[in-house]
């Protein structure tokens, strides 16, 4: 992989071979963008869950997940015991991809395309670049492209969608408000990138360039966006779902699948709310299927008032 | 006067559901998301999507749609299976989970994620019978990878394994067709679900 070694040191386009991938002479090739976005499309109207055990996994996957988050510690505890959030330990990523037979994610440090390249290494399905760990470096994300393994990238609108997209992302989440149990944030963000597409409906080329300034989008991203009506990777909805109804409602607001962090195994019963919100993800309009998964599920996890976080401790400004 | 347009079901629990609706719209159908029971009435085919195939049986089971959908493809639905629908339909499954439900109607076995993980995953070319002419563009995510054949017809092979088979009304496809932007394979299968082919 030695393309992606080179991937953060100098800030380059990658060439045409690294954008489609590595070819191996019978006309086949690994890593294209094709296939990095379609294992996001194999992923939609699933729940993605964190973890961190192996038996953890297991829960995850007898529930239903489509794919599990392999952490240290879940948001709601970074959050409590505070210090700097780094990539995990390898032993513990690799206990857990030997537990389970769905696709494995892990986060790496905003910017820290080293542990990019040891996530991959390992053979990791899908990289995180995430909020919710400390950044390592406060101007650039890192360029996504060099690398075989997708990544996904938070946003809280458009124009930051549009940016990681334009880094190789092929993959995109609402950000919210990691290991919060509250939901309030994660629906902002879903409204604000729904506002900014819609807003891109009936403009022409040259209103359409003028919109990208002001929201520091890269233009094709943005025109594609136009012309699709939508973005042009898998947006799943984050930072905040404890609920079968909070993965409904952000179901119904047009995401295309969840993450689940703090909301499950911080819970009463985490098999049992897990695999409720399995459903309601599938079921997302179907009110009949959502009174009923909802009923019986013991306590959710406490959860946080937006406001009462201090602002430099809030997850979903990291990032830009 | 033309013929009603065949009305395909689209198993819905789980994986990239709305891009086969798209092709099987553009290759002249009707469609239908399937959920529920009642949602296979009336339909002249179905097609099991990509996705994770644990998810996808594990929900059709908890909603009571196992026994429906299996019951509808042996009493001759026409299907189309594509990775994760092919690991559903296949008779043996390696390194699934331990208990991993399945439909268990085709004669084959796969490997889940025989290929390898996700960094293995990839494009390939495929020379597919009955496709006269040009390559069909093969886009394979943590694929299937088929290990045994017993009484189905192979349709392609890539680098010694099949990766399209057909059983009777059947096809299953390792890889995924909804995501090529080349409809052909669509459009055979609404041939063979109007009962054309």
């Amino acid at each position: 992989m030695g393309v992606a070694r080179r991937a953060g040191g100098a800030r380059r386009i990658p060439n045409v071979a690294e954008r489609n991938g590595s070819g191996n002479g019978d006309g086949s090739v690994k890593g294209s963008f094709k296939v990095k976005a379609g294992l996001a499309q194999m992923l939609k109207g699933g729940v993605i869950m964190d973890v961190v055990t192996a038996e953890h996994a297991r829960i995850a996957q007898e529930a239903g997940a489509c794919a599990v988050m392999a952490l240290e510690r879940v948001p709601a505890d970074i959050r409590k015991e505070g210090g700097v959030a780094r990539m995990s330990d390898p032993d513990l990523i690799k206990s857990i991809m030997a537990a389970v037979t769905i696709p494995v994610m892990a986060k790496c440090r905003i910017g820290h395309f080293v542990e990019a390249q040891i996530l991959e290494e390992l053979g990791i399905d899908y990289i995180d670049e995430s909020e919710v760990l400390t950044p390592a470096d406060e101007e650039n994300h890192i360029d996504k492209h060099p690398f075989k393994v997708p990544f996904v990238c938070g946003c809280r609108d458009l124009g930051e969608a549009t940016r990681r997209i334009a880094e190789g992302a092929a993959m995109i989440r609402t950000k919210g408000e990691a290991g919060t149990g509250n939901v309030v944030e994660a629906v902002r963000h879903a409204r604000a990138v729904n506002a900014g597409i819609r807003n891109l409906q009936g403009m022409n080329h040259a209103e359409l360039v003028h919109e990208a300034k002001q929201i520091g989008a890269p233009v094709e991203v943005l025109a594609e966006c136009q012309k699709l009506g939508r973005l042009p990777v898998v947006n799943f909805a984050a930072g905040g779902i404890a609920t079968p109804a909070d993965a409904a409602l952000m179901m119904q607001l047009g995401v295309d699948g969840v993450f689940v962090g703090s909301g499950i195994f911080k819970s009463e019963d985490p098999l049992k709310r897990a695999k409720a919100i399995v459903a309601a993800t599938t079921y997302f309009d179907k009110p009949e299927v959502l009174a009923e998964v909802s009923a019986g599920l013991g306590k959710a996890m406490h959860g946080l008032e937006i406001p009462t976080i201090p602002k430099d401790e809030l997850l979903a400004a990291r990032g830009w | 006067m033309k013929l009603r347009a065949p009305l395909i079901g689209v198993l819905a629990m789980q994986g990239a559901f709305a891009e086969h609706m798209r092709a099987l719209e553009s290759a002249g159908a009707r469609t239908r998301l399937v959920r529920e029971r009642e949602d296979l009435d009336g339909l002249d085919g179905i097609v099991l999507p990509g996705g994770e195939s644990t998810t996808m049986a594990m929900l059709m089971e908890r909603t009571g749609l196992l026994e429906p959908v299996r019951d509808a493809i042996q009493g001759g639905l026409a299907t189309l299976a594509t990775c994760a629908g092919m690991i559903l339909l296949a008779r043996d499954i390696t390194d699934g989970m331990p208990d991993q439900r399945s439909l268990g109607l085709l004669d084959i076995g796969v490997r889940r994620n025989g290929y390898g993980r996700q960094v293995e995953s990839f494009e390939a070319p495929l020379h597919i019978e009955g496709l006269n002419g040009k390559t069909f563009p093969g886009v394979f995510i943590r694929a299937p990878l088929v290990e045994r054949v017993g009484d189905v017809h192979v349709m392609a092979m890539h680098d010694g394994h099949p990766v399209a088979v057909r059983q009777g009304r059947i096809v299953a496809l390792g890889f995924h067709p909804e995501l090529s932007g080349d409809l052909r394979l669509h459009r055979e299968f609404v041939r063979l679900a109007s009962g054309s082919s």
